[in-house]
This record gives structure tokens, C-alpha cells and sequence, in this order.
């Protein structure tokens, strides 16, 4: 267990430095040096000097990598072109928000997507599974900005029951989680379909093998034998995907925080971008990939507890 | 005479198209092991899963299963799912597969007792002493093991001990040496002729190995393409078999075979087609003494004494 831990924290680190590099060379690779890009048409020759000079874009490019990496590991991403704020503080101080929309939305979509799957496959082959397939269906194919969208305009617009915009008043749980039931509501349904047909998949898959023949041999009531026998393996695969679904809700953040103007790492990025901060940006990403990584990863070792024979295969 | 502990009258069971029991009849009584043996594809597994009551889906089961008298097959499902396990209990022909991977063994024998009520710590009790009687040499740590864990023959011990768990009055055992080495399978086939003594009820045993039938039963009933083609003790069908499918079978059979046997002999040709209605008998295609009835008609049941009986029409001859 331990050496599959080591080797799946090495895959990870491997990976970060990869997308790293891949970041620099697309900084690199996009016309005009990020200096004068930032800058625009106000760039004067002194201004992109000291620019240069401030970004460190005048000494060679590995030098500016192994620099990069080596104040990324000291929790130093660089400084903001325009405030000279660090970018660390920046991200640290709006991730919270990020983080509680996106485990709020995964949340509500793992605990409805995994119930209502496990009901289409106690009802298999009745309208009930049927209608939930329709439902699921509908649930991923309407875009989440839509969903967004019209949330806003009903429960916030029209209904007036909840805020339309911004994370709630810091150190005030009830209006932060009021502030984030919409944008959490509208990224989460999305993957409330695609789990519950997920979790559908792989029980009824589970439901055909020979030990849950023996669990009903001995009398197990259906029930049971779903929310115990079935279960415990079919979530196995659920956990693998629901990880990959953290980052993808995460991606999701750049637009309903747009949308619900809502602090976070989305709202930090599309600002960084449009205004050519690219410390901002370079910092934002490799923080957000790095804690994509941890939760993959996570996810791995987890399943690896989860299922002995996936433990005993990486063992010693 | 006591009347049959169980007692199956005409079963018969289709998969779809697939006729794979048609109208199999066979008893065993309290406290005798009965043997069904025949080659594979015969629907050895398949009648097993009518005795349990679990055909496959889609499976279309007819006849009766009397199990102390009472038609299994014909009450409710919530009553068959309370039989099972208590009554009715079953060793399946792959315990690599028949336990769940991820539940450790304690905690799927201790479920295999939901019926009961006495506390958890004392169904957990009961399960390692079940281990132990099966002959596992440490149960404690056997019941914290996931199946993958244990070896092939305290696999096969351990779907033993959760067959025995709520003392079942009838057992089905279907292959249960199969997946096992010689000197395990003897070791089963020890224990399961202990276990007889200690039982009270009825032991099927289900194989494709005749000389695990020798050991074990005190009767048998041959399969072939979901029929029984003969029946009677294990000295009948060894020493004056009726039906030349159970002749071919023993003639097949390696410990019957004197001096250096070069390659193992087979029977000719393959089970028939099982789709549809058979013409005449079952086994005609194969059988070195068919003639021409047996194109036309089904084959009468011949009895030779009050034990052994065969299908055939030539077999009184
Ligand atoms: N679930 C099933 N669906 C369709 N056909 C099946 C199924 N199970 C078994 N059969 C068929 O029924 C026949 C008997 O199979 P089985 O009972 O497994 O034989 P045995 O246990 O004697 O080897 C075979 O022809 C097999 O292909
Ligand atoms: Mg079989």
C-alpha cells in the first residue's frame, strides 16, 4: 500500500511539472513577448524594460523555469504585474469560496445521482427505471449556463428568495451557504445524471455476478443485497469518475462565478486572462492543477482501501 | 417407508429456446447423500438452481420441488427467500467468485444468519466454530480475510461453512471438488462424508466425477441432455449399469482403466442440440445399441429391481 502511495504521489508530481512546462511554452508560443502583451498599445520602451526586468523574461528560459518552480515550492507564485500583490495571497484568499461551491455541488450530485441509481436498478425494466433514465438523460443534456441562467432568473429575479450575486458576507455561514445553493444547484445537476446513470451501469453489471447470486442464495433481501452487496463494489469505479467530476466542476467555476459574480479561482483566472496578468495565470493554474492532482490522487489511494484486491495487488 | 425429505416430480426449466431439465424427477430421503453426475452442458447447474429456487432470469421453470412436503416452487417469493439459507442451502461450483470481493468472509457469514436473532458477536461466533468444523485452521483470521486471500481449498471449506451456518434440511453441493487438486479434493470429500453423519437432512452432490460419487453417495441419478437416464445405488450404477450412456461414462472414467492408459478414452460425439422438441431418445445419436424405436419413441423407464431404474428401450434386453 505504501509503495502504490509513493508511486501514485510520483505520477502525480511528474504530471504537475509536465502541464508546468507545457504553461511556459504556450506563454512563449503566443506572438509578442508577455511584456509587451501585457502592456498593449501604452508600452513604451522603458516601461517594457523594467517590465522585463520585473518578470524576470530577460534571463534564459530555464533559468526562469527552475526560478519558478523553485519560489512555487517556497509558496511563492510570483506577483500580480498590475497590483504587485502576490498571487498566492490572491488565490488563497478567494479558493475557500471555490472549493465550498464545488464540494457543495458534488455533494448533492454524488449523494442524488448514487440514490437514484440504486432505485433505477431495484426497479429495473419498470417505468420508474425508465423515467429516471428520461430524467438523468435531460439532466445532461441541458448546458449547466442554462441552468444557471434560469435558476437566476427564477428563485433569485423573480422569486427573490435567494442572492443573485457574490459568495455571501464572510464569517456569515447562513448567507454563504444561501449564496451558494444556485451555483452549486446549477453545476451539480449535470453530474446527478451522468452518476446516476453511472451507478446504474456498473450495479447492474455487479448485479449479474455469481456472489450476489449466493447473498439472494441466502435469503439477503433486495435491498440489502443493492445497498450493501451490489453497492460496496459498483462505487468503486463511481469514485474514480467522481474525482475526475471534481475537476470538471471546478472548470465549471470559471463561468457561474461569472455568471453569479461570485469570488473565486474562475472569476481570479478570466480577470488574470483578459488582462494579461500572466503571473496571475501561471499561478492560478499550477495551483488549481496541483490540487486537481491531490484529489485524484486521493481518490486513487482511497479505491485502493476500498477494494482489497486492487490493496493486495500493489502490495510490498 | 418415510416419505422423501425432497422430493422433485417433472421439473422442467427452459432458457428461452433451450430446453435444459425436461421433466427430471428425483428424491433423497433425511440423512442420504444423492449423486447427480453426467458429462458437462447436462444441466447439473441448472437443476441445482430450480432446487434453490434461483434460475437464472428469463428462465421458465415447471414441476414440482417438495421439500418435507411442501411445493417450493409454487409459494410466494417472500417465503422461498426465508427458506433459503435455513432450509435450503447451497455450495456453488466457484467460491473464488461466489463470495463478494470487497465484504471480508465474517462479515458475509454473519449475514448469511440475518435470519436469525441472537446478537452479532454470537452469529460471529458461530461462524468461526463453523470454520473450524470445516477445518480451517485459524477461523478468527479466516473471518477479517476477503476470499482472494485464502487458498483454493479453504475457499471451497469456507462455501461449506456458510452452506451449514442456519443447519439447513437440505444441501445442495454442486461441484464441489472440482476447482480442487487431488489430495484437497479427497480432504473435501472426507469432511463432506463427516459432515453427512453430523446432518441431519438431505446432501446433494452434484459432479461430472464419477469417482467422486463413489465415495460419497449412497445413490445416483445420471444426467444426460436435462434428463435422468438412470438411477439407482452407487454399487448398481458402478458394477451393473443399464443404460449405455452410464456404461460410456464409467468406461470413460480413469480409475477404471487398467494398465498404462495411453489417451483417455472419450464418448463419441457431443450432447444434442437442446433447442426444440426431441424425437425418440435423447441419446440415440450416440448410442452403439440404438435402433430403430429409439428414432421414434421416447424411452420407457425400465426397473430392475426396487433401486435402479433406466430410460432406454434396449436396456431389458
Ligand atoms: N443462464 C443461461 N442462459 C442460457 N442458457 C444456459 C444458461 N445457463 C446454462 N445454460 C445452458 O443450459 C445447458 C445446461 O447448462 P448447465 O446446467 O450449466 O450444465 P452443467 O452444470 O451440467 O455443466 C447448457 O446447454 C448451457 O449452455
Ligand atoms: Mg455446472
Amino acid at each position: 500500500m505504501l509503495t502504490y502511495a509513493i508511486k501514485r504521489v510520483g505520477l502525480a508530481i511528474v504530471i504537475l511539472f509536465t502541464v508546468m512546462f507545457a504553461m511556459y511554452a504556450l506563454v512563449f508560443l503566443v506572438p509578442g513577448d508577455p511584456a509587451s502583451l501585457a502592456l498593449g498599445p501604452r508600452a513604451t520602451p522603458a516601461l517594457k524594460a523594467e517590465l522585463i526586468a520585473r518578470m524576470g523574461l530577460d534571463r534564459p528560459v530555464p533559468v526562469q523555469v527552475w526560478n519558478f518552480f523553485a519560489s512555487a515550492l517556497h509558496g511563492n507564485l510570483g506577483y500580480d504585474v498590475w497590483s504587485r500583490r502576490p498571487v498566492a495571497a490572491q488565490i488563497l484568499e478567494v479558493f475557500p469560496n471555490t472549493l465550498f461551491l464545488g464540494a457543495m455541488a458534488l455533494g448533492w450530485a454524488a449523494a442524488l445521482g448514487v440514490a437514484l441509481g440504486c432505485l433505477a436498478v431495484v426497479w429495473r425494466g419498470t417505468l420508474i427505471d425508465r423515467l429516471l433514465g428520461i430524467l438523468s438523460v435531460s439532466m445532461i443534456a441541458v448546458p449547466p449556463f442554462v441552468i444557471a441562467l434560469y435558476a437566476l432568473a427564477v428563485f433569485a429575479v423573480w422569486l427573490g428568495w435567494l442572492p443573485a450575486i457574490g459568495a455571501g458576507t464572510p464569517g456569515d455561514p447562513v448567507s454563504q451557504f444561501r449564496a451558494v445553493l444556485l451555483p452549486a444547484f446549477a453545476i451539480g445537476i449535470t453530474w446527478v445524471g451522468y452518476l446516476a446513470r453511472l451507478v446504474r451501469a456498473s450495479m447492474l453489471e455487479v448485479m449479474g455476478a455469481n456472489h450476489i447470486r449466493t447473498a439472494r442464495a441466502f435469503g439477503l433481501s433486495e435491498a440489502r443485497i443493492v445497498g450493501r452487496y451490489a453497492l460496496r463494489v459498483a462505487i468503486i469505479p463511481t469514485i474514480a469518475v467522481l474525482a475526475v467530476g471534481f475537476g470538471s466542476i471546478l472548470s465549471s467555476a470559471v463561468f457561474v462565478e461569472t455568471v453569479f459574480s461570485r469570488p473565486g479561482i474562475g472569476m481570479l483566472i478570466v480577470s488574470a486572462v483578459a488582462k494579461r496578468n500572466y503571473p496571475v495565470v501561471m499561478g492560478t493554474v499550477l495551483f488549481m492543477t496541483a490540487f486537481y492532482l491531490l484529489v485524484v490522487t486521493a481518490a486513487d489511494l482511497l479505491i485502493a482501501r476500498l477494494d482489497p484486491r486492487v490493496r493486495d495487488a500493489f502490495r510490498g | 417407508m418415510t416419505a422423501p425429505l425432497l422430493d422433485v416430480r417433472g421439473l422442467s426449466l427452459s432458457y428461452g429456446p433451450v430446453r435444459a431439465l425436461r421433466g427430471v424427477s428425483i428424491d433423497a430421503r433425511a440423512g442420504e447423500i444423492i449423486g447427480i453426475v453426467g458429462e458437462s452442458g447436462c444441466g447439473k447447474s441448472t437443476l441445482a438452481s430450480a432446487l434453490i429456487g434461483l434460475p437464472a432470469p428469463g428462465a421458465t421453470v415447471a414441476g414440482e420441488v417438495r421439500i418435507a412436503g411442501e411445493d417450493f416452487l409454487a409459494l410466494p417469493e417472500a417465503r422461498r427467500r426465508e427458506w433459503r439459507g435455513a432450509r435450503v442451502a447451497m455450495v456453488f461450483q466457484d467460491p473464488m467468485t461466489s463470495f463478494n470481493p470487497v465484504l471480508t468472509l465474517g462479515d458475509q457469514l454473519v449475514d448469511f444468519q440475518h435470519r436469525s436473532p441472537v446478537p452479532r458477536a454470537e452469529k460471529r461466533a458461530r461462524a468461526a466454530a463453523i470454520l473450524a468444523r470445516v477445518g480451517l485452521p485459524d477461523p478468527d483470521l479466516a473471518l477479517r480475510r476477503h476470499i482472494h486471500e485464502l487458498s483454493g481449498g479453504m475457499r471451497q471449506r469456507a462455501a461449506i461453512a456458510a452452506a451449514l451456518l442456519m443447519r439447513p434440511m437440505l444441501l445442495v453441493a454442486d461441484e464441489p471438488t472440482t476447482a480442487l487438486d487431488v489430495t484437497m479434493e479427497a480432504q473435501i470429500i472426507h469432511l463432506l462424508r463427516e459432515l453427512r453423519a453430523e446432518h441431519q437432512g438431505a446432501i446433494v452432490v452434484i459432479t461430472h466425477h464419477l469417482g467422486v460419487i463413489g465415495e460419497l453417495c449412497d445413490r445416483v441419478y445420471v444426467m444426460y441432455a436435462g434428463e435422468v437416464v438412470e438411477e439407482g445405488t452407487v454399487d448398481e450404477i458402478y458394477h451393473s449399469p443399464r443404460h449405455p450412456y452410464t456404461r460410456a461414462l464409467i468406461d470413460c472414467d480413469p480409475a477404471h482403466i487398467d494398465g498404462p492408459a495411453g489417451r483417455l478414452p472419450t464418448i463419441p460425439g457431443r450432447l444434442p442440440d437442446l433447442t426444440g422438441t426431441l424425437r425418440g431418445c435423447a441419446f440415440q445419436p450416440r448410442c452403439p445399441r440404438a435402433g430403430p424405436r429409439c428414432l421414434a419413441l421416447a424411452p420407457p423407464r425400465v426397473a430392475f429391481g426396487p433401486t435402479q431404474a433406466a430410460f432406454c428401450h434396449e436396456a431389458g434386453r
